[in-house]
């Protein structure tokens, strides 16, 4: 007989209807997943009681092993046990290349783009990986509802661009699970306090794991969450506050560094670890290193001191912090509610700082290696229509801006970074030449005036338009982003309604960093990018000024021009073309295309006058002051 | 006229309500729906509906019943049991004949 569960009242669902969902924290190094069962939302173990699932997958020839099992190997078998997939999800080729040195495993080239990993098993691709440890955890979560799930909610880091958050989907439909929604994981923790049943407020959710550090800053308003900007720094976390105790260790004992080898090493981490974890209970602690032969020492290590040593990392994390704050606009005053997330926030010193930073005890009561689980748990129990109280919505953000490219390599932002998703934006766009009738679209991704120093994201062509005079046509180009992230662009030619469009699933994607550099660089280059986006303005212009005194002096130049004048005006053009190619200086480029207007000015003066002459020419006066007199 | 609950249940059933942070008890009751004809509800209460409702106390915890779904459960044990990863209520209902397979509904 199957085992039920208590409902809300009124809530029962009819036999074999269950609405079951969970949710999924699909980490770098761990996953779990969650669900709310007799109104409690907790994390699932597995057959031996271990709530987190090692995010590793281990290859052999006939056989896929997921978890603690696959961890063992990945010493012994590092090229087919895949630790850490995460940070491959989205990501084309040319990105492995850069990553490629770290890691141990072979890429072999393949006709897509997207990479695939070689091992005994065949080739493999993130997503095939990925998948799973998806399926191995659906496994789980079927084995202790006792039926089939109608699907779940996992959660990504907020900075995750289009092509990881679809690689993320795709692998779940590899591992034939529905997804109700992806969930951004402050999003999820902030959740798992229940910080939606307020009306409003501002959140702050600090997220310190083991190697990375990611604040988010989220605003409630009437029940909808919105991500106001994220930021973080993705090469800090617990590791580094281990470091740190061991470097003092180090410092202490006398032991010399060329004496450590790699196993001593690791031993001493542990042990700085271990230290670390014991001082959120007690104020001292007790070091006994023994390393090798003649390597050992005892020490004490207090609270203090430890203070000392972390200190200058948290502070680092604040200053994250700062920065997210000053994007969401935000003054420190205005946070309501702190929501630790991730192992290390466990540590006494990291909430006493975070609580003075943003003037407000954090919130700790929910396992923070849990939280993100259990706040996509909830929301995926409301998805599935288990809520009494109806749909959560939630918003997210853009984490960089997106936009086209237009004339001279210069970048037209169409979003803006930040802006909360889903949202959709048009702006319009016209013809550069006359009769032009194809127009290429190149999406791009990021906060740089030139498109060189951004992400291209996708190229598409709007072709087939009727030819007009340049500037005539009107070709509306739509950006959509839905609720999961994904951007879809559409461009459309106004008059003759000819269209096109673009679902972006980018062949790859961008780390927290590179989009931290991104950020970083399009300030640090903010006026060198203000000058060169005038150069480029100004070199389009003088595209424009030569192609069309070509034009004309192939039209009648020989007619109407005297050979020295003619001379004289090549002269002025060779000039333009050589400060248009060569100049670093706007001024030197308009320099040049003023003294060629002047140079030119008489003949431009005596086209004009031709021209008119020609389309008066066969009529009266008499007809001009007619239509003139019925005006 | 009588509904009982293990002590085991009972221990849930008030984990449950303390999480849950309000409730008065738990209600138990029958549905006509199911492959095989009634199927039985477990829900928390807020509300006792006055002159429908009926309440027995077995092992600290409130049971409440409407008068309707009585007769199908009368004499019924509510226990809660784990079988492997998966742990939820279970009744023991002398007026069951027959249930379906997967033991959600049952007939009379």
């Amino acid at each position: 007989m199957a085992l039920l569960q208590i409902a809300e009242p009124g809530q029962s669902t009819r036999p074999h209807e269950h609405k079951l969902a969970v949710g999924i924290d699909l980490g770098t190094t761990n996953s779990l997943v969650a669900t709310v069962r007799s109104g409690v939302t907790e994390t699932l173990p597995d057959e031996d009681g271990n709530h987190l699932l090692p995010s590793i997958v281990r290859y052999t020839e006939d056989d896929v092993v997921v978890g603690f099992k696959a961890k063992v190997n990945s010493v012994d078998d590092p090229q087919n046990t895949i630790v850490s997939v995460k940070r491959l999800m989205g990501r084309g080729i040319e990105d492995l290349k850069t990553l490629g040195e770290q890691l141990p495993y072979q890429f072999v080239d393949s006709d897509s783009s997207v990479p695939k990993i070689k091992t005994v098993a065949g080739n493999k691709t993130a997503m095939e990986v990925s998948a799973e440890i998806l399926k191995k955890l659906k496994q789980r979560s079927e084995n202790t509802l006792g039926d089939e799930l109608v699907g779940a909610v996992i959660t990504v880091p907020a900075y995750f661009d289009d092509a990881q958050r679809q690689a993320t989907k795709d692998a779940a439909k590899l591992a034939n699970l529905k997804v109700l929604r992806l969930l951004n994981e402050p999003t999820a923790a902030a959740v798992a306090y229940g910080l939606d049943s307020a009306q409003e407020g501002v959140i702050a959710v600090y997220d310190l794991g083991g190697g990375t550090f990611d604040i988010s800053i989220l605003r409630l308003t009437k029940g909808v969450f919105e991500v106001l900007a994220t930021g973080g720094d993705s090469a800090l976390g617990g590791d580094d506050f281990d470091h740190a105790i061991a470097e003092w260790v180090i410092t202490q004992s006398g032991i010399k560094n060329s004496e450590l080898n790699s196993s001593s090493i690791r031993l001493l981490m542990q042990e700085a670890c271990t230290a670390k974890e014991a001082l959120s209970e007690i104020d001292e602690v007790e070091l006994n290193i023994e390393l090798g032969d003649n390597q050992k020492w005892f020490g004490l290590l207090n609270r203090e001191t430890f203070n000392e040593l972390v200190d200058p990392l948290i502070k680092k994390s604040l200053m994250s912090c700062r920065r997210a704050l000053r994007d969401a606009k935000i003054d420190r005053e205005d946070i309501h509610d702190v929501v630790m997330v991730g192992g290390s926030t466990r540590m006494l010193r990291v909430r006493e700082l975070v609580g003075d930073f943003f003037l407000h005890e954090p919130l700790v009561s929910i396992d923070p290696d849990r939280v993100v689980a259990i706040g996509a748990a909830t929301q995926a129990n409301a998805l599935a229509g288990n809520n009494p109280d109806g749909d959560m919505l939630l918003l997210d953000v853009l984490p960089l801006s997106l936009g086209i490219e237009t004339m001279g390599g210069l970048t037209e932002k169409i979003i803006h970074r930040n802006t909360p998703i889903p949202v959709s934006r048009a702006q319009d766009f016209t013809t550069y030449k006359d009769g032009q009738t194809a127009m290429s679209i190149h999406v791009v991704q990021g906060e740089r005036e030139l498109v060189t120093d951004c992400r291209s994201l996708a190229k598409f062509e709007l072709r087939g338009f009727p030819p007009q005079v340049a500037g005539a046509a009107r070709i509306r180009v739509s950006f959509q982003v839905d609720a999961d992230g994904l951007l879809h662009v559409t461009a459309r030619e106004e008059t003759s309604g000819v269209e096109a469009h673009v679902e972006v699933k980018p062949s790859y994607g961008l780390s927290d960093s590179e989009i931290e550099t991104m950020l970083r660089d399009s300030m640090e280059h903010a006026v060198e990018d203000k000058g060169l986006r005038n150069l480029r303005e100004m070199q389009v212009e003088a595209d424009r000024v030569i192609e069309a005194l070509d034009a004309a002096i192939a039209d009648d130049g020989d007619s109407m021009l005297e050979a020295d004048e003619k001379n004289s005006i090549l002269e002025a053009r060779a000039v333009l073309v050589d400060a248009r190619a060569n100049a670093t200086d706007e001024q030197l480029v308009k320099q040049a295309m003023e003294s060629l207007e002047k140079a030119s000015a008489n003949y431009v003066a005596r086209r004009m006058n031709a021209s008119v002459q020609t389309s008066m020419a066969g009529h009266k006066v008499e007809e001009f002051s007619s239509e003139e007199s019925e005006k | 006229m009588a509904l009982t609950i293990t002590e085991q249940a009972a221990d849930r059933v008030k984990a449950f309500l303390d999480n849950r942070g309000k409730g008065l008890g738990v209600r138990l009751g029958v549905k006509t729906s199911g492959c095989s004809g009634m199927a039985y509800v477990i829900e928390f209460v807020d509300d006792i509906n006055e002159g429908e409702d009926e309440i027995f106390e077995s092992n600290g915890v409130k049971i409440v019943v409407d008068k309707k779904s009585l007769v199908y459960i009368d004499g019924t044990e509510m226990d809660f049991q784990k079988e492997g990863l998966n742990e939820g209520f279970k009744f023991n209902n002398p007026n069951e004949k027959d249930s379906c397979g997967c033991g959600e509904s049952f007939t009379i």
